[in-house]
């Protein structure tokens, strides 16, 4: 076994009109010898066409595949084919690859649409995927409703865990992400404002900015990403598991057992996390005030309270509870429509943290709007 | 219809359903009748539909046509609430199990225990004990759905069903996935429940031991025609049905025709 001969293919015409058609060597996939000069005899044309091994060795799948496209061609040249010659176990294999023929419509067309038609079918989708949102958005309603008549239907303990996953789980990146932002918002003023001196309306900046709506949003963002994915990627993998059919064929709304409790979970939590981030979000920019702008530390608090109103506070909150609504219902309505496979677990996620960021800023932009024209 | 049984009054019955999911239709005019107390058999080779049907009885998924009778109920007629009201009495073993994963073993149990009765924590508690011993789980009441195997997933399963003292079980493959051992150990369960509880099983299956060693009436759904081709308790199917495709299915291609007559023969003396 030192030496292994190459694959070979040999030709030999006897007569005119008979082909031969010989293999030998060690035939392994990556070595096989070029197969050209054989398709090129039999397109030549030949009547008969014997095929035969000598000195053959090992072989794989790549001898079988050459051998099933020299008879293939040879057949369809109206030739007849002689496989006596080769091995029982090589004439067998090619045997069962020919068959069963292909079925009739079973391979699929290549999926080949231009540009125009994906837009067209995208559009055509709107108002079914629209239509679903709002069925969803009306089984939540009603199931809110029965919670307020007290006829909802979950289990306290699990609505506890939720709050702490939503809540106390959440405090290190809102940490994380509120404070750093407290900095860049002080950071940034400062380059403008100290042109004019005026050094000391960075705290107004920073709290006003923070507590108005981008505490709210960063927080929302982050958790958009936290809660909503991970609902979305729960409530997906129940469907997948049948586990949502099993409470539904138990007579448990699943909206009721599964989607209420995330919603009520995050609609407390946000608030809270959005005063929490407010908070950090001050104490960043009076870290970049106090430490690099060397404003007065007492002066800075006495500039962030004066900046302050109550009204900004309440704005604040506003955005922060309809973000939890809106994190919900996606993660919720992307878990729930999720299919049966694990890919569609990955798209489900996908889907409720894109539609959840989007959310998230167009409702931004719409609060934003109607403050300006009710004038507060 | 051949063999049909001779079992007692009908516990559900089926008139000219059709299921399709959009335009494809999966299964056409569908008319059978499980009888209370029956081991009913639905079988077909894989693809055929029969999961879907499952689906269709138990409301899951609502026919194009025709009816479920429940008793004097038309299921897919009725109100949600009415729906609900029946599936109450029926329990559902799915094909994994589909326990809820942030549930402990007990607490599935458990739920619908604390969903439909006024029982007390320590009255679910020994009900629940009961329900898992009766499975042969009793000690893994504390264990999550994901550390215990898969053989056991579908016992806690069962137990969760038989929570209710349901009228009727249905089963979704239930062997699929287990090694036959333990495929034997869940049949001789499903036996034990049918003869001493008098529970109406429904089983969705194409395991051939099975079918021969619990079935006590069947239907054959067939992939080709998209409706069913055989009906009736499947030993009788076996000596009695000249459609091949059906014979062909029942002696496994042909290979095990007299081996397994024989054994159903077995069983039939046993019983």
């Amino acid at each position: 076994m030192s030496s292994v001969p190459p694959p070979s293919i040999t030709l030999e015409r006897p007569e005119p009109g008979r082909l031969h058609l010989i293999v030998g060597g060690n035939w392994a996939l990556g070595t096989s010898p070029d197969a050209a000069e054989a398709h090129a005899a039999l397109s030549a044309g030949c009547s008969v066409l014997v095929l035969s091994a000598r000195n053959l060795c090992d072989w794989d799948s790549s001898l079988v595949i050459f051998l099933i496209g020299v008879v293939r061609r040879a057949r369809e040249g109206k030739a007849d084919v002689d496989q006596s010659g080769l091995p029982a176990g090589l004439n067998r294999l090619i045997a069962l690859a020919s068959a069963v023929p292909e079925r009739e419509g079973a391979a699929r067309p290549p999926a080949q649409s231009s540009f125009l038609e994906r837009f067209g079918a995208a559009v055509l989708r709107l108002p079914q995927n629209g239509g679903a949102v709002l069925e969803f958005i009306g089984e939540v309603t009603l199931s809110v409703l029965r919670l307020l008549l007290g006829r909802a239907n979950f289990r306290l303990q699990d609505f506890w865990l939720l709050l702490q996953q939503t809540g106390a789980s959440a405090l290190p990146i809102v940490s994380l992400i509120s404070l750093l932002l407290g900095l860049i918002l002080a950071f940034v003023g400062a380059v403008q404002l100290r042109v004019f001196g005026a050094q000391i309306y960075v705290a107004s900046l920073v709290a006003i900015a923070m507590v108005r709506v981008m505490g709210a949003v960063m927080t929302g963002i982050a958790m958009s990403g936290r809660t909503g994915a991970s609902y979305a990627a729960m409530l997906g993998t129940m469907q997948v598991n049948e586990e949502v059919d099993a409470l539904v064929t138990l007579g448990i709304p699943p909206v009721d057992f599964l989607v209420l409790p995330r919603m009520l979970a995050l609609v407390i939590m946000l608030p809270l996390l959005t005063i929490y981030a407010d908070l950090m979000g001050i104490l960043g920019g009076y870290i970049v005030g106090v430490a690099v702008l060397d404003l007065n530390p007492m002066e800075y608090l006495t500039a962030t309270k004066e900046a302050l109103s109550l009204t900004n506070v309440w704005i604040g909150l506003v955005h922060s509870v309809i973000f939890g609504v809106v994190i919900a219902l996606s993660g919720c309505f992307h878990g729930m429509r999720c299919g049966r496979s694990a890919s569609s677990v990955g798209n489900a996620t996908t889907a409720a943290v894109v539609s959840g960021i989007i959310g998230i800023i167009t409702t931004t932009a719409v609060i934003t709007v109607m403050c300006e024209v009710i004038g507060v | 219809m051949n063999g049909q049984s001779t079992r007692s009054e009908p516990h559900i019955e089926v008139r000219g359903l059709c299921v399709a999911y959009d335009s494809f239709v999966i299964m056409r005019d569908l008319n059978f009748t499980i009888g209370r107390g029956d081991v009913f058999i639905i079988m077909g080779a894989s693809g055929c539909g029969k999961s879907t049907l499952l689906k269709v009885l138990v409301g899951l998924k609502r026919p194009s046509a025709g009816q479920v009778l429940y008793g004097p109920v038309s299921f897919w007629d009725a109100s949600p609430k009415e729906r609900d009201a029946v599936m109450r009495r029926a329990g559902i073993l799915y094909q994994s199990g589909a326990l809820w994963s942030s549930m402990t073993l007990a607490e599935n149990v458990a739920l619908p225990l604390e969903q439909y009765t006024k029982l007390g924590k320590a009255e679910i508690r020994e009900l629940v004990a009961y329900k898992m011993a009766l499975v042969g789980l009793a000690g893994f009441a504390d264990y999550y759905p994901s550390e215990i195997s898969g053989g056991m997933r579908k016992r806690a399963g069962l137990a969760r069903a038989l929570a209710l003292d349901p009228e009727i079980v249905f089963f979704d493959e239930p062997s699929a996935g287990l090694d036959p051992v333990s495929a034997k150990l869940l049949d001789d369960l499903i036996i034990e429940l049918s003869q001493s509880l008098g529970t109406t099983i429904v089983i969705v299956t194409h395991e051939l031991a099975s079918i021969f060693a619990i079935g006590t009436n069947a239907i054959y759904l067939d992939v080709q025609t998209h409706t069913m081709t055989a009906t009736g308790n499947p030993t009788e199917m076996l000596k009695t049905c000249t459609d091949p495709t059906v014979i062909q299915f029942l002696t496994r291609g042909g290979t095990e025709q007299s081996g397994q007559s024989e054994r159903s023969g077995h069983v039939h003396t046993g019983e």
